[in-house]
């Protein structure tokens, strides 16, 4: 009889806590604001100027801030976040089980993720596209040349498939030696298990930051893909995607607008732009309708800063990594980085 | 004295639920029952949530273009090819792995564990070492270490440790020539083929002779020189049906001829080291059960500590060793999943990509377990037949 007590029990609990599970997957910005916290699901392989943490369990770089700047728009607090390091593999199930909030992981926009794989995404945050490392001491001008190549490459990304269409569709034969995370490729790069090393080129350009000698390795110039990375969350989460979605777009809009960190407080009492008024909800109710505090986008710029800041700060030219602005510049110049009015 | 008046009565008939078997048979029922619905909860669940949050689900994605590539495949594939195909890749990759493993594992244990009991203090103290140390490190960090000192201690292509002309050895692997099988090779198939059987029943034959008579015959002598001798000579009646592609230095790596790649080496050591470890102790455990009459019993016949080994102790210890070597050969086969930690393309690294690549994370960890639930009831159920045959036989 005791044996079937146990059955019971463990049945029971088995289903309270699924019932829990299935509760906590539902409207999630009621959830977050219950908890009072965003939980959001980044790189854990330390991509310098995107997702990195120091030895004091601090996070920084470009993905991270745009965590902060939703945990400020929803609680005003740029600490209201808690971190989740996943792997490429790992990261579409974490989601959509619920375990996190929302997704800022170099994640690719793609017509599968978004529909099948039961996903939102909410817009892009870097425009990226597909490149390849070499050492420097193996000659190689053109991706062109690297037929008969082995290449590393991380499992479970777009990189993968981009790379089997690149080298069938310029009919060269390549060898995929491929790993889980990037801490475990690395090193077989270095120890010249592979010839290339292929990934987003904003993750190229993080990844020769960690090397002993980052002159001794060359990006080649060809980008085979189109790589829009951006904020993902579950599909169907309407209210909680706004918030998302529109966080990003005040930090851009901000930058449009010349409201920096540094004079947002001046902005605010003085300007007569409409717009930056609207923005920084001294005019309308944009608040209200997102269900967010009436001075939210205020809070993000103040806190965190706007788009072109927290681009220079993490991945720009007085960084390690010292990326142009190219596609990620403003509409206004030349880039893609394009907000949705505020109206 | 006695009378029929006094007889107890026969026991009344007690109520059904009183009855223990009764209650036992509905004890069961019900737990059986419970689990069926839990099970059934979870199913509905899992698929109400899915349809919930828009996945797709099913398995029609099995014949979907996969668009991925795998380093090591056993079977033609490429991008082009199905899920399902890229599925059974891994699997190879898994068997493969293990079965090179278990063989390397076994003979490293029996080596190993026999070396533990030498009465020479040098061997059995390095056994004793080995054994020690290598039981005690977890074995993603041995396989860690072993791919780094694959990778480490191999030089770049370009300067590849060459042997003669047509083995090379580099970081990229060991490459070595091709055979080509031409018309006329199955008649050398077909020659060995037939030198095994002769073999079996010469064996046969010289033991019968030798529990008839006591005379003993070289069976292994001659059994060698007619598993080699039969097929070399269809080999050249048949007019050398066999050409070797030989792999050649190009300009990043070598084409041609086979490989094997430096993951699978790691693996394979990393696999047959640890696990050797394991059987080394189960070899041990195994002869020091065996009673010490019986190695007397053995000297006093005039066997040699060689003879008593092989003929005596081994065979009867075997019976004590092969059931848990069977749980060692599970945990070979489970633990080439950790393939995926240094770039193995194994079941489960493919499975991984699978499922990113596809979402349908249910199905994809259903069709992994099922994988290796069968694989490793087919290794128990081959082992059990195999412990069936050595077990001791009463007359």
């Amino acid at each position: 009889m005791r044996l079937l007590g146990t059955v019971v029990a463990a049945t029971m609990a088995a289903a309270t806590g699924l019932a829990a599970g299935s509760a906590l997957a539902g409207p999630t910005f009621d959830a977050v604001r219950e908890k009072g916290f965003v939980q959001c699901g980044v790189n854990s392989s330390g991509l310098p100027g995107f997702a990195t943490v120091d030895d004091q369990g601090n996070w920084s770089g470009f993905d991270i801030d745009l965590c902060r700047a939703i945990a400020v728009a929803v609680f005003g607090d740029r600490n209201a976040v808690k971190f989740t390091p996943l792997t490429a593999k790992e990261r579409f199930t974490a989601l959509q089980s619920g375990e996190i909030d929302v997704l800022v992981r170099n994640t690719t926009w793609t017509l599968t993720r978004d529909t099948a794989l039961g996903l939102d995404f909410l817009g892009v945050n870097y425009y990226d596209g597909q490149g390849f490392m070499v050492p420097k001491s193996l000659g190689v001008k053109s991706a062109l040349e690297l037929d008969g190549a082995s290449v590393c490459v991380q499992t479970g990304t777009t990189t993968e498939l981009n790379l089997a269409d690149f080298f069938r569709a310029n009919n060269m034969s390549y060898e995929p030696v491929v790993f889980e995370t990037n801490d475990e490729l690395l090193p077989a790069f270095q120890a010249g298990r592979c010839d290339v090393f292929t990934t987003d080129q904003s993750g190229l350009y993080a990844t020769r930051t960690k090397f002993e000698n980052p002159d001794d390795y060359v990006i080649l110039p060809e980008v085979i893909s189109k790589e829009p990375l951006g904020p993902v969350v579950r599909h169907g989460d309407n209210e909680w995607g706004d918030v998302v979605r529109w966080t990003l777009f005040a930090m851009i809009e901000a930058e449009e607008y010349g409201v920096t960190s540094e004079n947002v407080d001046e902005l605010r009492a003085n300007s007569t732009n409409p717009t930056i008024r609207r923005l920084l909800g001294v005019e309308g109710e944009f608040g209200k309708n997102l269900g967010l505090p009436q001075d939210w986008a205020y809070q993000i710029i103040k806190q965190i800063g706007n788009y072109g800041e927290v681009f220079e700060r993490n991945l720009g030219m007085n960084t390690p990594l010292k990326i142009a602005r190219g596609l990620n510049d403003l509409w206004t110049r030349g880039g893609l980085q394009y907000s949705m009015p505020f109206r | 004295m006695a009378s029929a008046s006094h007889r107890p009565a026969p026991p009344r008939a007690t109520a059904f639920w009183r009855d223990p078997r009764v209650r036992a048979l509905f004890a069961q029922a019900l737990v059986l029952g419970l689990v069926l619905l839990g099970a059934a909860y979870l199913v509905r669940n899992t698929l109400l949530n899915l349809e919930r949050l828009g996945v797709s689900s099913g398995f029609g994605f099995l014949n979907t273009t996969a668009g991925f590539d795998i380093s090591q495949t056993l079977i033609a594939y490429d991008r082009t090819y199905s899920y399902g195909r890229a599925f059974i890749v891994g699997l190879l990759n898994t068997f493969y792995v293990a079965a090179v493993g278990i063989l390397l594992a076994t003979v490293i244990g029996f080596v190993m564990g026999i070396a533990r009991l030498s009465s020479n203090w040098l061997v059995a103290k390095v056994a004793a070492a080995y054994i020690e140390i290598v039981r005690n490190v977890p074995l993603l960090l041995q396989l860690i270490m072993w791919y780094v000192v694959v990778l480490g201690g191999l030089p770049a292509p370009r300067n590849s440790l060459a042997l003669g002309e047509s083995v090379f050895l580099n970081v990229r692997g060991l490459f070595i020539p091709r055979p080509q099988f031409e018309e006329g090779f199955g008649w050398v198939v077909a020659a060995f083929l037939a030198s095994v059987v002769a073999v079996v029943v010469l064996a046969r034959w010289a033991r019968r002779r030798f529990e008839a008579t006591g005379q003993p015959f070289p069976v292994f002598w001659t059994s060698l020189g007619v598993l080699f001798g039969l097929p070399a000579l269809a080999f050249l009646l048949a007019g050398q049906p066999l050409s070797f592609e030989y792999p050649v230095l190009g300009r990043f790596r070598i084409t041609g001829g086979m490989v094997m790649l430096p993951e699978f080496m790691a693996m394979v050591l990393g696999l047959s080291v640890y696990t050797g470890a394991f059987i080394a102790e189960i070899v041990r455990g195994g002869i020091l059960a065996i009673s010490k009459g019986q190695w007397e019993a053995a000297y006093a016949l005039g066997l040699s500590r060689g003879q008593a080994l092989r003929l005596i102790i081994v065979p009867q210890a075997l019976r004590v060793i092969i059931p848990p070597q069977t749980s060692q050969y599970l945990n070979l086969t489970k633990n080439s999943s950790l393939g995926v930690a240094i770039g193995y393309p194994d079941f489960f690294n493919v499975a991984g990509t699978i499922n990113n690549q596809t979402g349908q994370a249910v199905e994809v960890i259903a069709i992994t377990m099922a994988v290796y639930l069968t694989l490793s009831l087919l290794i128990s159920a081959f082992m059990n037949w195999y412990n069936a045959r050595m077990a001791l036989v009463e007359r």
